[in-house]
């Protein structure tokens, strides 16, 4: 993989109101143009990383170096342009009365001129597929709409990372699929580093990497494979197992071989026409 | 007590120029003691369908009979208290509406609303958040220094402390993680099994109305499209995913298979287990392709 864009050194944080620590003692590394997915039970800490990340909260010991510079109350501006937040609530994070205005919002902000700003608007929203919808007002769009012009919004700022704070959770599965589906894109048509925060593993299943949280900590780290291979492990930490991951189980319990532990439902229905089919 | 919509039709605004048709001629039935689920897009009239289900909103056609009151279209109708005592909704993010100091306030409020003595109201607070999972020391805590999902539970404590006869869940599980929407999902079915507490739950997950509702009833665009038993509903799921809607995860997958192998299982399968051994049989040849 490509070199480290974002570093976290022996990061630690409490939130005053708490007894134990948010996040104990994290040290991580995200690398330039992967899809990182940060899983974790309710409390696990994995927000709170997020939070950090963006200078929102700063960290009470160690750490955190973004594109070579280290996070400090006086580099965040420098770090927030680097760096784009989508929240989980659609409608908690749309300022516009329509859609151009909502994207031109951070743009403004920044005083970017107007007619490099029109054009930064329609190619934001180009890139989400929500380019028709310029005039529309917020409240004729559903969920997963407003979830892709929220990214539009990130995107018109040019940042080389996009996290995704549990952006699908308030979603029904339309607008999860819409969601998920343009972040693919972004991260392999647009190269951005993608760092979605989420319980949803068939989300976390599409990402180059999975970070597991447990209880402030980095439980584990591998590839969608490497963690699958966790199984019951993850219910215990109050996640769950892919869907393809309990049938393939399953049929092996019943005396159906299959080669790999890990497969997508895709790869795992094309296995068994290979291995079976002509029996 | 049995509720339900006799030819519904509601509309916002209604003579005004923002009128806006949200449901019509919705008719469904929720026998005492069933539970159904109620699924949908997102606009496709269901949170208008659970706001009668108590008579937050009376049809503007059509009439709603609950237990042995009708609301009846163009009709002024007074003290639905009793209604509202008997139908407990749990809306969205209910954790949102705790306002009171201690946990015990905020579930007494509730039943003292509806003129339960305070001692009364006590007694079915420590009730209620057994019920629902916590230990009655939580009862002295301010609701806001709790966890998210200690919230959740507190306020779903609050709607089981009025008693109803009816529960109705609004998206019970809403930005919980896998544990804890199974944990709710789990707390609301063994209230249905072991009190008889009719349910009604409107939700986006095929999954979860499979799995615990008795009776489903699909919207759309306004209109009941289906309604009828998990497995009538999902038997034949082509005209589901016609109309943009998702079947069961099993489901999706034996439809793959199923292509993938050029044949058709004999039956609907709904959960893994029922899937796999149908699989099972049908790749070890156990069954004649």
């Amino acid at each position: 993989m490509n070199s480290p864009l974002v570093v976290l050194n022996d990061v630690s944080f409490q939130y005053e109101s708490q007894e134990t620590p948010a996040l104990n003692h994290i040290s991580m590394e995200v690398y330039e143009g992967e899809w990182l997915a940060i899983v974790g039970h309710n409390g696990s800490g994995k927000s709170t990383l997020a939070r950090l990340l963006n200078g929102l909260q700063f960290p009470k010991e160690g750490t955190i170096n973004v594109a070579g510079i280290t996070l400090s109350e006086d580099s965040i501006w420098e770090i927030r342009k680097q760096i784009g937040m989508v929240f989980q609530n659609p409608d908690n994070q749309f300022v516009g009365t329509t859609v151009q205005d909502d994207v031109a919002f951070g743009l403004e902000n920044n005083g970017v001129s107007v007619e490099i700003m029109s054009d930064r608007v329609v190619d934001a929203l180009k890139k989400v597929n929500m380019d028709s919808f310029l005039d529309q007002e917020p409240h004729h769009l559903s969920g997963g709409q407003k979830q892709r012009v929220a990214i539009a919004g990130v995107l018109a700022l040019r940042p080389s990372i996009i996290i995704l704070d549990e952006a699908t959770s308030m979603l029904d599965p339309r607008g999860r699929g819409e969601v998920i589906e343009t972040i693919m894109n972004l991260q392999k048509e647009e190269k951005i580093t993608v760092i979605s925060i989420t319980h949803d593993l068939e989300e976390a299943s599409k990402a180059n990497r999975i970070i597991v949280m447990n209880q402030g900590e980095i439980y584990r780290e591998g590839t969608p494979e490497e963690i699958f291979e966790m199984d019951e492990e993850l219910v215990k930490l109050g996640l769950d197992i892919p869907f393809s991951v309990k049938i393939s189980k399953k049929l092996r319990e019943k005396g159906i071989s299959l080669d790999r532990h890990y497969l997508t439902e895709e790869e795992l229905v094309a296995e068994l026409w290979t291995s079976h089919s002509k029996m | 007590m049995d509720i339900s919509l006799k030819n519904v039709e509601y509309r916002y605004s209604a003579d005004t120029p923002f009128e806006r048709l949200a449901i019509k001629d919705v008719s469904i039935d929720i026998p005492s003691g069933s539970y159904l689920a109620i699924i949908g897009h997102t606009g496709s009239g269901k949170s208008t369908v659970l706001q009668h289900l108590n008579a937050l909103l009376k049809p503007t056609k059509g009439a709603v009979v609950i237990g042995s009151r009708e609301i009846k279209a163009g009709r002024k109708e007074k003290n639905l208290k009793g209604i509202r005592e008997k139908v407990g909704i749990v809306f969205q993010f209910p954790e949102h509406q705790l306002f009171e100091e201690t946990v015990e306030k905020d579930i007494c409020f509730g039943p003292m609303n509806f003129g339960v003595s305070e001692t009364e109201a006590k007694r079915r607070a420590r009730d209620a958040i057994k019920q629902v999972g916590l230990s009655e020391s939580i009862l002295e805590k301010s609701p806001f220094d709790l966890s998210g999902g200690q919230m959740r539970r507190v306020a779903i404590a609050g709607v089981l402390a009025m008693e109803p006869e009816c529960i109705v869940l609004d998206e019970p599980t809403a930005g919980l993680d896998p544990r804890g929407r199974k944990e709710i999902m789990d707390l609301f079915y063994t209230l249905h099994k072991e009190r008889g507490l009719a349910t009604v739950l409107v939700t986006h997950s095929m999954e979860d109305a499979a799995r615990y509702a008795d009776e489903i009833v699909i919207m759309h665009k306004g209109t009941v499209l289906k309604k009828g038993k998990p497995l009538e509903i999902f038997s034949n799921p082509e005209e589901l995913l016609a109309h943009g809607l998702d079947v069961p995860e099993v489901l999706r997958f034996q439809m793959k298979v199923e292509k993938a192998f050029n044949t058709k299982f004999s039956k609907t399968c709904l959960t893994e287990d029922e899937l796999t051994d149908v699989m099972a049989d049908f790749l070890t040849g156990r069954v004649p392709r």
